[in-house]
């Protein structure tokens, strides 16, 4: 009862942070305060809650299951490519996003990518692969909240509330808070949640006489010895795991968030600690995930163990229905919270599993960015917002905001889980493969639309035929990322070269914006 | 030359991720109990952050910048 009082607490803060922003505005409302906070984040919002948006549910549950039946590879794997790949990313695109935000208006990449190639329906086709991709993802993020609220409060809350409360939070401050809502939300959760590893590891560091011993015995037994090696994977597979951080800059939701900053020095500091942010939260999740494989001690682990031992050793005759079964005893999702269940007093296991939440409720930030997408590069583009006026136009982005909420949640009521973890998958890799639109737009000038239009035909193809044929793109023991995004990068090359340019006051425009050179062409608009 | 001062020390950092030096061995362990592999990624990402303060330090774009004031 006391962590579920707790976690329902959370959530009353978390309710009360949206609204409070949404009354923090005077006046009559404007696109850009609801969609982009007005373009005036601080340095250390910006921070917080850009990594915030980048953390999901699979930050704590999912990394310290994948450890546990994995081992440390799993941080090589996820967490220091990230380290490494998306900062550079921030450092390069994002302020050149800022920058073009800044000058031309700009609040959907679509919109940019419209200017800068010329074109209006290539824009439209880069809009719905975008959109295809983030479904999946809000839908996962009302699954998670679900499942997470069940397993904190004991199967008090059963999975269709704890999914309906969840939705419902984030559904509220989404519409009432807009951008800046959902910022200062996602702040105050990055805050929770990089708290939470340390006083996590800490705390069942304490109550285990500390972890020397776990490792020690988990060293001692052939079976769980490699778990703190890297020999499960191959160095190729490791290697293709670096392309998977690319997808990150080219998410709707980072794009968009990367133009709320008040000033591009915001970048500095968040380029410069986000790597150590990532350390924070990932270090002690994976450590834990990896330990727990020692923690005979605790009854549900043991059944994990035994159900995996029993999984080795079963022959392969053994029924698919068996199989699943003993898979789904043996996975390692929650960990987490059965660690600190057995080893925290009530009261903090309720505060951790805030924490929890806080990971798990990340499809806010996914929400407005598909209704701020729907609103400007469909709604507005196509004459809505001259005919109605910006008050209809934030109106239909709140009624857009409803209308996903409510269909993800009724998609989530009714779909297998698996699948849908499945398609975020799909989805990074389909984000990887689209990231050469942004390199190409800034960093060459003879990009073209019909080779934007490529990659992004090109991306939707190998997303659905991937999940077709599972294996069809794992070309060389690499995963299917690595040949979609160079295929990707390769189609841009070869179609804008075969194709006409963009006029030369565009490519001088861009040139200037986010080049060395310094002229100045107006600014155009194409429609 | 700054551009390719810049772009190897990029790739370098880029390549020791891929450290298979330790792939095989979970000793030492650091502070007694992290396998020598997860204390080498955590020290990268300690690496990952010098890199970015370099970048934000001696090649940040400020012509963007300057522009939009």
């Amino acid at each position: 009862m006391i962590p579920t009082v707790i976690v329902f607490g959370y959530l009353a803060v978390v309710l009360y942070i949206g609204i409070f922003a949404f009354r923090h505005r005077v006046g009559e409302p404007r696109a850009e305060d609801y969609f982009l906070a007005g373009r005036t984040l601080g340095p250390a919002v910006f921070l917080l809650s850009l990594f915030g948006t980048n953390m999901t549910a699979f930050t704590i549950l999912g990394s310290a299951g994948h450890a546990f039946a994995n081992g440390i590879v799993t941080f090589g794997l996820m967490a220091s490519a990230s380290a490494f790949v998306i900062p550079l990313t921030l450092f390069f695109v994002g302020t050149r996003v800022w920058a073009l935000g800044q000058r031309h208006g700009f609040m959907t990449p679509v919109q940019m990518f419209r200017d800068r190639w010329e074109c209006g329906h290539v824009g439209t086709v880069i809009f719905a692969v975008q959109a295809a991709l983030l479904v999946p993802y809000i839908v996962i993020g009302v699954m998670g909240g679900g499942t997470a609220l069940r397993a904190i409060t004991g199967g008090l809350i059963p999975y269709w509330l704890g999914g309906a409360v969840v939705a419902l939070v984030v559904m509220s401050y989404v519409f009432f808070g807009g951008m800046r809502g959902t910022a200062w939300v996602n702040a105050f959760q990055t805050v929770l949640f990089l708290s939470f590893g340390a006083i996590a590891l800490l705390l069942i560091g304490r109550r285990m006489g500390g972890f020397s011993a776990a490792m020690e015995s988990l060293l001692a037994s052939p079976s769980t010895a490699a778990l703190l090696t890297r020999e499960r994977v191959s160095p190729l597979f490791f290697f293709s795991y670096t392309f998977i951080p690319l997808s990150t800059i080219a998410f709707p939701h980072i794009t968009i968030f990367c133009l709320t900053a008040r000033r591009m020095s915001q970048f500095r500091r968040t380029v410069v600690l986000y790597p150590l942010c990532l350390l924070a939260i990932w270090l002690p999740c994976v450590f834990l995930g990896v330990a727990a494989n020692a923690m005979h001690d605790v009854p549900r682990i043991q059944q994990k163990l035994v159900a995996r031992q029993t999984l080795a050793a079963a022959p392969a005759g053994i029924p698919a229905d068996e199989r699943a079964d003993l898979r789904r005893q043996a996975a390692g999702d929650d960990v987490v919270p059965v660690m600190l269940e057995w080893y925290a007093p009530l009261w903090l296991a309720g505060i951790l599993g805030a924490g929890i939440m806080a990971a798990v409720m990340a499809s806010d930030s996914q929400i407005l960015a598909l209704s701020t997408m729907f609103t400007e590069d469909v709604f507005a583009y196509y004459g809505g917002k001259a005919r109605f006026g910006e008050t209809i136009q934030i109106r239909t982005g709140r009624m857009f905001v409803v209308a996903l909420t409510v269909i993800a949640y009724l998609v989530a009521l009714r779909a297998p889980q698996g699948i849908f973890e499945l398609a975020v998958q799909f989805a990074f890799s389909g984000y990887a493969a689209l990231s050469p639109l942004l390199f190409a737009a800034f960093f060459w000038r003879r990009s073209t639309k019909w080779g934007a239009l490529a990659v992004a035909l090109w991306t939707a193809f190998a997303v659905v035929y991937s999940w077709r044929v599972p294996a069809g793109l794992a070309w060389f023991g690499l995963m299917p990322v690595v040949p979609m995004t160079l295929v990707s990068g390769a189609l841009m090359i070869a179609v804008s070269l075969l194709t006409r340019p963009p006029s030369a006051a565009t490519i001088a425009r861009y040139q200037a914006a986010t080049g060395s050179a310094k002229c100045q062409v107006p600014s155009a608009k194409w429609s | 030359m700054q551009v390719l001062i810049w772009s190897l020390l990029i790739a370098a950092v880029y390549l020791l991720h891929q450290d298979f030096w330790f792939w095989g061995s979970a000793r030492p362990l650091v502070f007694g109990f992290l396998p020598v592999g997860l204390a080498y990624h955590a020290a990268y990402c300690v690496a990952a952050t010098l890199l970015m303060w370099s970048l934000t330090r001696f090649a940040w774009p400020e012509h963007l910048e300057r522009e939009e004031r």
